[in-house]
């Protein structure tokens, strides 16, 4: 059976208020054509979870511009100013997290582990709030893992089973968080039928994909 | 002088031997890699994704699925390879990169950096920026002396810090600092400069010791 989907069913999978993983990183390995018709579909009130906002005019960050989130985890909103705007007017509750402790709460949320312990933020206000435990003689925090209800990614082939392979810096957070949400959607341009794909050569197991969106 | 930026990253990258694994920041940090001597080959990691990071291609030749940390079009050197950001922050975090080097908005004479916020004024998030301090096996902070006059290298980090206690060196224009555990060692002077003009340019007390030798 094949798991392909059209964009718009893919959207209506996105409902007010759900949390949403998003791949890309500035941007790269984002999927841009679903994002376009979430900003369309005017689906409101989301927490987002991606490394970072991207640009206003590109990106995830199309739909900060649009207003569509209440919270954002990321690691990095500096090249988007308006999600800088919404965080000062208290519009949407922005939580900066380190890059490496965002991708490895993401990873725990899909590995089933109940939290982790980094030296990444002791002595700063990242800290702030959260334990603190030393293991032979170092700090760490103890950090938490996340999960989303729906994780919309980018790959650049896929074969009808959901198998999918990245090309370049595109995989970035798209293989961890095909894991850790309920529902992945994967936007591909090159699909090919079960069998077509060297299984030696899969980075993210069709098993962890729902649906695939075909794009031009 | 010339341009004080160049001085500074050509003085950085006699810091890095043949073979280093290394994570250069956006800006300053970036320039450092067209100051290596010859037979000094360094591999780049660039932390959304891969190791090899290689130059902008030539326009018209940009791939859009690969870019640097900065989001802009970057190359992979043969020999490199791609990978998540799971991958990527086990790099960074593992101890597995020899060196980085970024800027800052401060540091201190016991290592702290703040580099990530200014608070009411500009909040881009911290990137992978605390990760990559915490985990790096030196971290070399390569920076003007001053921000136009006021004193950035202190007693003590009055911005929040991105780390404690992680600065190996710092490296201006005005010389090469080490911190050490009695404080700040100036272990090289630009000769351009009178230690009485550089002591007064920094907040902190440096020691100077009897070997000090002329910045080249």
């Amino acid at each position: 059976m094949s798991k392909q989907i059209s964009i718009d069913e893919a959207v209506k999978q996105i409902k007010d208020g759900m949390t949403v993983m998003v791949g890309g990183f500035m941007g790269c390995g984002s999927p841009h054509q679903i994002i376009d018709k979430l900003v369309e579909s005017k689906v409101k009130a989301l927490t987002l979870i991606c490394n970072d906002t991207a640009f206003m005019d590109y990106g995830i960050g199309k739909m900060v511009v649009a207003k569509q989130f209440k919270r954002i985890y990321a690691s990095h909103i500096g090249l988007n100013p308006e999600t800088g705007n919404q965080m000062n007017t208290k519009e949407c509750d922005v939580i900066l997290v380190p890059q490496g402790t965002l991708i490895e709460q993401i990873r725990c949320g899909g590995a089933g582990i109940g939290g982790f312990l980094t030296p990444t933020g002791v002595g700063t206000i990242v800290a702030e709030g959260k334990e603190t435990i030393t293991v032979e003689g170092k700090e760490y925090l103890l950090e938490y893992p996340l999960k989303a209800d729906v994780a919309i990614i980018e790959a650049s082939k896929a074969d009808e089973a959901g198998n999918l392979q990245y090309h370049g810096s595109t995989r970035n957070f798209c293989e961890q968080m095909a894991t850790a949400a309920d529902v992945v959607i994967a936007e591909v341009r090159n699909i090919v039928k079960i069998g077509e794909m060297d299984p030696d050569f899969i980075h993210t197991p069709g098993i962890f994909v729902d649906y695939l969106v075909n794009i031009d | 002088m010339e341009n004080k930026k160049e001085f500074i990253a050509a003085r950085v990258a006699r810091e890095l031997k043949d073979g280093d694994i290394v994570n250069l920041g956006i800006g300053l940090p970036t320039m450092v890699s067209n100051y290596l001597e010859p037979g000094v080959n360094i591999i780049l990691q660039s932390e959304n994704g891969y190791v090899g990071l290689g130059e902008r291609p030539e326009e018209g030749r940009e791939d859009k699925d690969i870019v640097n940390a900065g989001g802009t079009p970057a190359s992979i050197n043969a020999g490199g390879a791609f990978f998540d950001s799971s991958m990527s922050f086990a790099i960074i975090r593992g101890g597995h990169v020899d060196a980085t080097v970024l800027g800052a908005l401060q540091v201190d004479e016991k290592g702290n950096l703040a580099n990530w916020i200014i608070p009411g004024k500009k909040v881009p998030g911290m990137g992978g920026a605390m990760d990559l301090v915490v985990g790096a096996k030196k971290v070399i902070v390569a920076m003007e002396h001053t921000n136009r006059g006021k004193q950035k290298i202190m007693k003590s980090c009055t911005l929040p810090l991105t780390a404690k206690g992680v600065v190996d060196m710092i490296i201006t224009e005005m010389g090469v600092m080490e911190v050490t555990p009695e404080g700040l060692l100036l272990s090289e002077y630009n000769p351009e400069y009178s230690l009485e003009e550089i002591q007064n340019a920094t907040e902190c007390k440096l020691i100077v010791g009897d070997d000090v030798r002329a910045m080249s």
